[in-house]
């Protein structure tokens, strides 16, 4: 403890203050400054927020016009040229791994909340939820690659999607333990006394007493996902081609930038511009909306 | 648990076949987790016996000669992440700290979602600002200053090119602090009010009050706010990727380019057609699992002991 604090036992039977004395102005001098520094803290965060969003906005702006929405990239040199291929590949890879990712952490989370409650099994099944969130997502990506890529012998949209829906699993099992936890055992009881069986009783009261807070998770873990770039460059790759099948590498829009960012061509850094502005807008409207949303119902 | 079905119902088969699927993604997920091992393991294995306990040790990193060590990588993850968090801890404390006890309510409100924004930002994006914006400012105004004023460190020696391990430490900062600002300002509004009125009330100021009651008493958590942005920070990936450099020379200053796990990871994967070479990345990825599987442990084995000591005194 520092030299200020209070110590009862020191003070007994003695006329000096335990504490240095100090003068009140410096105390409130010191008390200003850590004021000013902790306000301007706040601001430091707010100023690189808007000094990004700032610099995507009017770079990616120059960059969209019809032809980004509708035509495949052309070779560099060549002006013009879009993105519609990897608009739609990123679009359809985030819908794979929400198909697969999204279930699988729903029944996560039902056994967390409904099943597992209190039991070791479920309190390993939550130490491991934590630990796969903290797992960069660039592993997912190399676990992918060992484990599909590999084997199928190629780079593949499905294994982009396999390693998308890996960072939704957790994330969305996590929020459905949470939001079903908090729906009150009252409503569990009443529906399984009418005699509901188990499933229905989940199912049909205890998700839609949670709906508002599942959605939310669901929402955030998929726009989350959509803009994520590491997992998909061991397994979806990229292509200047159209999205065919999910067998073949698939065009997206965040290996896109990484690697048009990296050219040397400036047609191609004016599209990653372009596609950044995109997907940040994308990610950053999905977030406010949930927030606002869930700020409605808290208040 | 107290809403255990009756006999009758559980044997119902779609109440079985309902559990048994719950059970399933829960079984999946633990198997998801030891997969990740074994399958880095695995596919690691030719390089752990070519390299053995060497690879953590040696900084040559050589395609053509097909030597790898990981120690460069290595230092650049621990340098960028403990960069990262000498900047960002001060500033998420003081931003929790002006959230809690010096915004009103209604401006805190605001200031905690724009900075909450921040971490909805993809990686990406911070890479492309970070590469095209900010490495270029920090190459022509603020590495300068800092050689000018502390250049007699070996730290902030060398050329002043933007890219490199400070400007990744940097932007890493900026990345974990709405976490670890989010852990803070919680731990912050768990302070009892009555601790902090006594002080008050024997007439310290706002600081003298935060810095005596509020933070020794939540001190705990405050460390765990500090995992979290440790766990976030190793394996960021993409921002690092574009502004750390991709060198594979180890050096003591900051502004030196310099490479971390997870950027050698992304830059050279896909050229990496030699199967030695391949390998080797592979054990980047396992060494980098292994720290995050760590860190999270360590995490969870303090937060429990946290809710258990606060499970007593409550």
């Amino acid at each position: 403890m520092t030299d200020t604090t209070y110590d009862a036992t020191r003070t007994t039977g003695r006329s000096a203050p335990p504490f240095p004395l100090r003068s009140r102005a410096r105390r409130r001098a010191s008390d200003t400054m850590v004021r000013i520094a902790s306000t301007a803290a706040a601001l430091f965060a707010l100023v690189f927020l808007f000094w990004i969003l700032a610099v995507v906005a009017r770079r990616g702006a120059a960059a969209l016009d019809w032809t980004f929405f509708t035509s495949l990239p052309s070779p560099p040199g060549e002006a013009g040229g879009g993105l519609a291929n990897a608009i739609l590949g990123t679009a359809a890879m985030t819908v794979m791994a929400a198909l697969i990712g999204v279930p699988l952490g729903l029944f996560t989370g039902i056994y967390q909340s409904e099943f597992g409650r209190g039991t070791r099994f479920g309190s390993f099944v939550r130490f491991t939820i934590n630990v796969m969130l903290g797992i960069p997502s660039i592993l997912s990506g190399l676990f992918v690659y060992t484990l599909m890529v590999v084997t199928m012998g190629h780079f593949s949209g499905l294994a982009g999607g396999v390693s998308l829906a890996i960072l939704i699993f957790p994330y969305v099992a996590r929020t459905t333990e949470d939001m079903l936890g908090l729906v009150p055992d009252a409503m569990r009881e009443s529906s399984l006394a009418l005699g509901a069986p188990r499933w229905k009783t989940t199912l049909g009261v205890v998700f839609r007493a949670a709906r508002s807070g599942l959605a939310t998770g669901i929402l955030l873990s998929v726009a989350r996902v959509s803009g994520e770039t590491a997992p998909l460059l061991f397994t979806a790759l990229n292509s200047p081609y159209w999205p065919k099948n999910f067998a073949e590498p698939t065009a997206n829009l965040t290996v896109t930038i990484f690697n048009y960012a990296m050219s040397p061509y400036s047609d191609w850094q004016r599209l990653a511009w372009g596609a950044s502005l995109l997907i940040t807008l994308l990610v950053l409207v999905v977030t406010v909306f949930t927030r606002w949303r869930v700020g409605e119902v808290e208040t | 648990m107290s809403t255990r079905p009756g006999r009758l119902g559980s044997k119902r088969w779609p109440d079985v076949l309902f559990r048994a699927a719950a059970v399933t993604c829960a079984a999946l997920i633990c198997l998801l987790m030891a997969g990740f091992f074994v399958e880095l393991a695995r596919n690691a294995w030719p390089s752990i016996r070519a390299f053995g306990f060497g690879f953590l040790t040696t900084s040559t990193w050589n395609p053509v000669t097909r030597t790898f060590g990981a120690l460069s990588s290595i230092y650049g993850t621990l340098l960028s992440t403990l960069l990262a968090l000498l900047i960002a801890v001060p500033l998420s404390l003081a931003t929790a700290l002006f959230l809690v006890k010096l915004a009103p309510p209604g401006l805190a409100k605001w200031v905690r979602q724009g900075v909450e924004l921040l971490a909805a930002i993809p990686s990406i994006i911070f890479g492309m600002w970070g590469l095209f914006v900010f490495a270029p400012y920090m190459a022509d105004h603020v590495q300068p200053f800092l050689q000018k004023v502390l250049g007699f460190l070996p730290f902030f020696r060398g050329p002043t090119m933007g890219i490199g391990i400070f400007t990744s430490g940097v932007i890493l900062a900026l990345m974990v602090i709405p976490f670890i600002t989010a852990v803070m300002r919680d731990v912050f509004t768990m302070t009892p009010p009555v601790l902090e009125e006594a002080a008050y009330g024997m007439g310290a100021t706002t600081w003298e009050v935060v810095r005596n009651v509020t933070i020794p008493y939540g001190v705990r958590g405050l460390a765990g706010g500090v995992f979290l942005g440790l766990g976030r920070a190793i394996g960021e990936t993409m921002a690092v990727t574009f502004v750390i450099g991709n060198n594979h020379q180890l050096s003591a200053s900051l502004f030196a380019a310099g490479n971390s796990i997870a950027s050698t990871l992304a830059n050279e994967f896909t050229e990496a057609s030699e199967p030695l070479y391949r390998s080797s990345l592979i054990e980047l990825g396992l060494i980098l699992l292994a720290m995050t599987f760590l860190i999270q442990v360590a995490a969870h084995l303090w937060l429990n002991r946290l809710g258990r000591a606060s499970g007593r005194t409550a």
